[in-house]
């Protein structure tokens, strides 16, 4: 499916570990040297094994509605950092950052989504994020607990 | 309508993946890279029991690139030593993991039907939090993935390969999923146990990279209690069908004592969830028609 509108697209070259946070179904599928953001509204939020993932409706500019799905890593690897059945719902308004696939079919694995109180989930330990990485997923948990608490 | 699509390069050399819960695929001994800053309770004799998971966090259990020891990254040192059979069998195998990966769409490990994963996978897959449950006639091993457990014997019973199974005390047991253990004390804090009796090569592979075992498989495993708050464990592989002499898969694995009091998280292999991902995700991030 075309694409009409992506917020951002930006290709970078990343030197990528070898081993991935989702290691249940390996990196073969996604451009690891590329990054994608969209702007939709969630449809469901799939939550399982081997993999939970997003599903959501972005609009383009044309008027047309693209259906992404947004992987993320198994229920148990979430609850680890702080991401659980109660994170998303339908109807939430989400801006999503993923890693695309090498088809350019709408599908990413996520990198971190922010939320509809403004706010953002990261999905692992990004460059830039000031964390220990020597201690995240406690630290990851910190940090999503607080984006999703309510004030 | 033109897309409107804001290109922007950059290059960020030494930048980490965005998916860096990794780790660099290397023969790991897993030795104590976070360590236990305080000196622990010395170990109890003859007690393995407990809530225990990987010592340097969950996703040192998740071994993506195959057992610990020997990660499948090519290299010459981290090939085991295959018969002929073995290599072919391997190459029959398209895992998602490990240099040999194919995309999701197109592997034929068992996992994606949702088999059990077996003896000795269970160790070497998803290793996360497990309990470890024991009397005076036998240890059992409770683990997450899967939510399965096996019985490692110490009554005394004897176990002897045969044909299509073992000889339990003289009678026959066919091969099943997790095989047939038994062990006893080496010393106050080290358990020794053998496994014999496991599925053959069409139904089990040994980790997520593709490693074959059959039903000639004997697996050693030893569990050493370091102290009151650590456990380590050691798997070496016997199976002359694949592999021409026995080789180390999980070297002295580190494992922490949890609070008994930890909830273990659900962790199931459900064949809709499974097959609901393969259509959403899997097959068209292959290129790959839904059936």
């Amino acid at each position: 499916m075309r694409l009409k509108k992506i917020v951002t697209l930006t290709v970078g070259f990343l030197i990528c570990s070898s081993v991935p946070l989702f290691a249940h179904h390996g990196n073969a599928a996604f451009d690891s040297g590329k990054k994608v953001t969209v702007k939709g509204t969630i449809t469901e939020w799939n939550w399982g094994n081997p993999h939970c993932f997003i599903e959501m409706d972005v609009k383009g500019d044309d008027g047309q509605v693209v259906h992404w799905v947004v992987e993320a890593t198994a229920a148990p690897s979430l609850i680890d950092i702080g991401i659980t059945k109660r994170s998303f719902k339908p109807g939430d308004q989400i801006t999503a950052t993923m890693t695309p696939v090498k088809t350019h079919q709408p599908i990413g694995r996520v990198m971190d989504v922010v939320l509809p109180n403004g706010k953002t989930l990261y999905f692992g330990p990004e460059p830039g994020l000031n964390i220990n990485r020597g201690n995240e997923e406690a630290e990851l948990t910190k940090i999503n607990k607080a984006a999703q608490a309510e004030e | 309508m033109t897309n409107k699509v804001v290109l922007s390069g950059y290059v960020a050399a030494l930048t980490l993946c965005c998916l860096t819960f990794a780790q660099t695929p290397s023969a790991q001994q897993s030795g104590p890279v976070n360590a236990q800053k305080s000196a622990a309770a010395p170990a109890p004799v003859h007690d393995l029991s407990g809530t225990w998971e990987p010592a340097n966090g969950p996703k040192d259990g998740v071994q993506a690139n195959g057992v610990k020891a020997m990660p499948s990254d090519g290299k010459p040192e981290h090939t085991p030593p295959f018969t002929p059979y073995g290599l072919k069998v391997f190459q029959s195998h398209k895992p998602l993991e490990g240099y040999t990966a194919v995309l999701p769409g197109y592997y034929n490990d068992p996992r994606d039907a949702c088999d059990p994963l077996g003896f000795p996978r269970i160790n070497f897959y998803s290793l996360r939090e497990t309990q470890i449950m024991q009397n005076e006639y036998k240890i059992m091993i409770a683990y997450a993935y899967a939510e399965t457990w096996r019985v490692i014997w110490t009554d005394g019973r004897t176990i002897k390969p045969v044909d299509g199974g073992v000889m339990m005390n003289g009678e026959f047991r066919e091969s099943r999923w997790y095989g047939y253990s038994v062990g006893k004390w080496a010393d106050d804090t080290t358990f020794v146990n053998e496994t014999w009796g496991t599925q053959p090569e069409d139904k089990v592979w040994l980790d997520t990279a593709g490693r074959p075992i059959s039903d000639q498989l004997h697996v050693t495993e030893q569990f050493h209690r370091v102290n009151h708050d650590r456990l380590e464990l050691t798997e070496t592989i016997d199976d002359p069908k694949m592999y021409t002499k026995p080789w180390v898969a999980m070297n002295k694995f580190p494992m922490k004592l949890e609070d008994p009091h930890t909830d273990i998280e659900d962790m199931y292999c459900s064949p809709t969830e499974m097959q609901k991902y393969n259509q959403t995700i899997a097959n068209p991030a292959s290129g790959k028609t839904n059936e």
